[in-house]
């Protein structure tokens, strides 16, 4: 009880004794958590580099201006080969996480016992794997290049795309499908008359939601050889070129402003 | 004729919706459901074409029975019967002529439909019905973009163009102003003739229903409570289906609109109300 | 019925973009995007070709995955990501609050509100990974790398939604506790802090969920964890290690998934 009577005056505690204990105890608890997990990490830290890592950092930067800038002549390729990425990927994530969706929403899937907890494995499996991860496998599979870039983004945005997309599906409005059922359409026509009309400015807005998440993650791929801009950042931080890699960087930030600048002003015209 | 035989609807909830409804609606007969909120009038027309599957008891439609029927047959049945719908379920993303043709589902392959190449024929048909409702000039509008009224014509296009023998209409003027609603009634009145249509209107306005319905049927907690003419409605009556309160002023009102013309209607109820 | 007027009408759909110069522009365009695109894509076909063994024997190591030969690197690297995580979120959090404050419009001066912003677009713009490979030529190999990147992608996340989150409070509460003469803090403390509390917490148990799977990736690049556990066992061609590694990569996620989304439901 918050409120306690003594012989003169009422007081006033925000917490009773029980429930400040218990508050105290769980900030105890976790306060230890993070310090224990700090020593851990700190262990296999060497001090020395960090302590030393600021003038390390200034000497890097120094070296990093002016940016190389004619390298830019052999960005283009690679700037174009990242935007296809994104591009190519989120095409083929959204064509595959159409049907995908339909199967695990629970107003659409044919049967909740067998078909949705599939449809759901295959969101949840193509989500929790990183499209670094993706494409660090599909490189060991299919080789380096664009392609396995490709197949990452998509493989990896197929998940993200259908789960949200079979959200908005539960949450349509159902006497219009109502209505369409009653008419005498059948499961198909229901399906383009009643439900897809509903959906449609979702599907375009997490499309375009998604590719411009993947223009930022695919500016990293080429890091495990699965192609864009990445590999050349890869190759200038290896070859200690120090100017190029300050370019590299100036042009990954603009073409992730300029993706989030597109994505924005699509998405507004949208809805 | 449709005919309802010992109609019963339990939820799974437990709910019991409807105890044993016994009906019979002659062909060309526009008749009124009326009750309180939850007693059964949705369930009621929902059971008919089976958008609530009914837990016992036999449906039939000029001879057809409808509770044994299987999906495809239930599909061909469906076309038979149009729904009207209370906030209209337009599919409101789509545009006046296309929520129009969807009442043809039922008839053409799912080609046709998904190109939107419906026969020449459904077209002709959908622009007959839309100028009699006065809406031709609309056809390419989205759902949205219509009022209220506007979208409840569009409703009773989509229901009509499926050359029903049957209108199941539900709470067609909840969500509309008292002209409106009058406007809607008499139209859903005067197609009934024209075509030669029975019709079962759930309403929860009784002045409306007994304006423009001839046989009125009183629905309670899943029973029928009052089954006759829409002057039979006396204070005792509606005490029976609605419970306790002072009727006196419904009845009278109706009982002078019924001398009038029908057009003068309006304008005096939403004055009076 | 005035019938007499009405013979056949014809009726279209009405095309979704007017403008035909305009959609058929956007056709043509996309083909040519599209067949440009596939045209640099260059394939290395034989290259494709000679992976499908591998392929074969990567996949068919999923049936059944080993987990046990490489069982203690696994676990170690599995708790180095998780040690990760967890500093990583509490210090990003604990560092995005103060920047997060700062860069809400209707709280801070103009030259803190700029200076803010321009932190959280910064350490926003970057993914962890360039962060990390940066991290790790600084700091060296190892977890601290990848702490420092995720903790730098927590402060953009985090702060951003925290300055949104200020930006839409109920202006008329703050109004009304500075009105009784509260000071700053003891402003922030009873009138901020209160309308914006529960749905920071359930964003940070999200980021919590973000971080775990990004901490599975700054291995790659050095930053520590489980990552790079799954690197050696790549660069080794052990399949079913990694077979492995990434079952129980999935296998947490979902867990934290789960337990977060249940923690952010039990919170509001």
């Amino acid at each position: 009880m918050p409120v306690t009577e003594t012989a003169s005056d009422k007081l006033w505690k925000r917490r009773d004794r029980k429930t400040q204990l218990t508050v105290w105890g769980v900030q105890f608890v976790c306060l230890m958590i993070f310090v224990y997990c700090w020593s851990l990490v700190s262990e296999k830290t060497i001090w020395e580099f960090v302590y030393d890592a600021p003038r390390q950092a200034g000497d890097m930067a120094s070296r990093m201006v002016p940016p190389a800038w004619d390298y830019m002549d052999k960005l283009w390729l690679a700037i174009w080969d990242t935007i296809n990425i994104a591009t190519l990927g989120t095409l083929m994530a959204v064509v595959m996480a159409f049907p995908i969706a339909f199967l695990a929403a629970r107003n659409t899937t044919p049967s909740v016992v067998f078909v949705r907890p599939i449809a759901l494995f295959i969101i949840v499996s193509s989500r929790s794997i990183n499209s670094l991860l993706w494409a660090l496998m599909l490189v060991t599979i299919i080789g380096p290049g664009v392609m396995a870039g490709v197949l990452a983004i998509g493989f990896r945005s197929i998940g993200f795309c259908a789960k949200l997309l079979y959200e908005a599906i539960e949450e349509i409005d159902t006497t219009q499908v109502e209505a369409v059922t009653a008419t005498g359409a059948s499961g198909p026509q229901i399906l383009h008359y009643g439900i897809v009309p509903q959906i449609l400015p979702a599907f375009a807005g997490i499309s375009v939601f998604r590719w411009d998440i993947n223009i930022r993650e695919s500016t990293v791929l080429g890091l495990v050889g699965a192609g864009g801009i990445g590999l050349q950042l890869n190759a200038s931080i290896n070859n200690v070129a120090w100017t190029q890699v300050s370019l590299i960087l100036l042009v990954i930030l603009g073409t992730v402003i300029v993706s989030e600048w597109v994505s924005a002003k699509v998405r507004h015209a949208i809805i | 004729m449709l005919r309802l035989v010992d109609l019963v609807k339990q939820y799974k909830t437990g709910d019991t919706a409807l105890k044993g409804v016994n009906l019979e609606v002659p062909d060309g007969q526009v008749m009124a459901l009326i009750g309180p909120s939850g007693a059964g009038k949705s369930t009621l027309i929902r059971c008919v074409n089976r958008l609530v599957e009914p837990t016992s008891g036999k449906i039939s439609l000029n001879d057809m029975e409808l509770t044994s029927l299987s999906q495809g047959q239930l599909r061909r049945a469906r076309r038979r019967m149009g729904m009207i719908f209370q906030e209209y379920a337009l599919v409101e993303r789509l545009t006046v002529m296309e929520n129009v043709l969807s009442g043809r589902l039922g008839y053409v392959p799912f080609w046709r439909s998904y190109f939107r190449k419906f026969p020449q024929s459904d077209i002709d048909e959908a622009f007959r019905l839309l100028a009699r409702v006065g809406l031709d000039h609309m056809v390419d509008k989205r759902a949205d973009e219509l009022s209220g009224g506007q979208r409840q014509r569009v409703g009773i296009c989509r229901a009509l163009i499926q050359q029903p023998e049957l209108l199941l209409v539900d709470e067609p003027t909840a969500s509309l102003d008292p002209k409106t609603s009058r406007q809607i009634m008499r139209l859903i009145k005067e197609l009934c003739e024209e075509r030669k249509l029975s019709a079962i209107i759930n309403i929860h306005d009784v002045l409306l229903a007994q304006m423009f319905a001839e046989r009125i049927v009183g629905l309670q907690l899943g029973e029928i409570v009052y089954d006759g003419p829409p002057d039979g409605l006396t204070p005792d009556v509606l005490t029976q289906i609605y419970g306790e309160e002072d009727w006196e002023a419904t009845i009278e009102k109706v009982d002078e609109d019924e001398e009038e013309d029908l057009d003068a209607a309006p304008k005096r109820a939403a004055g009076s109300e | 019925m005035n019938t007499a007027n009405m013979k056949s009408r014809t009726w279209k759909k009405p095309p979704f973009i007017e403008s035909p110069m305009l959609r058929w522009g956007l056709v043509v365009g996309g083909a040519f995007y599209l067949a440009l695109a596939f045209g640099t894509m260059d394939v290395n076909w034989g290259r494709v070709a000679d992976g499908i063994p591998r392929g074969q024997r990567f996949v068919s190591a999923f049936f059944p995955p080993d987990f046990v030969s490489r069982a203690g690197d696994i676990f170690d690297g599995i708790l180095e990501s998780l040690w990760i995580t967890i500093i990583s979120t509490v210090a990003g959090i604990a560092i995005s609050i103060p920047v997060g404050l700062g860069a809400a419009r209707n709280l801070s001066p103009r030259p803190v509100y700029l200076a803010s912003r321009a932190i959280l677009a910064i350490s926003r713009t970057f993914p962890e990974i360039i962060i990390a490979l940066f991290a790790v030529k600084l700091f060296g190999f190892g977890p601290f790398a990848g702490f420092i990147a995720l903790s730098v992608g927590t402060v953009g996340f985090y702060g951003k939604l925290l300055a949104e989150d200020i930006e839409d409070m109920d202006p008329s509460q703050a109004e009304a506790v500075r009105a009784t003469g509260a000071g700053w803090f003891q402003w922030l403390n009873y009138a901020v802090q209160p309308q914006v509390m529960p749905r920071m917490i359930g964003l940070g148990m999200y980021r919590l969920d973000i971080n775990f799977r990004e901490s599975a990736v700054v291995g790659i690049v050095g930053g520590g964890g489980i990552g790079a556990t799954l690197l050696t066992s790549f660069d080794r061609y052990e399949f079913d290690s990694a077979a492995a590694i990434l079952l129980v990569i999935i296998g947490i996620v979902m867990a934290v998934e789960y337990s977060s989304s249940y923690i952010r439901k039990w919170v509001q």
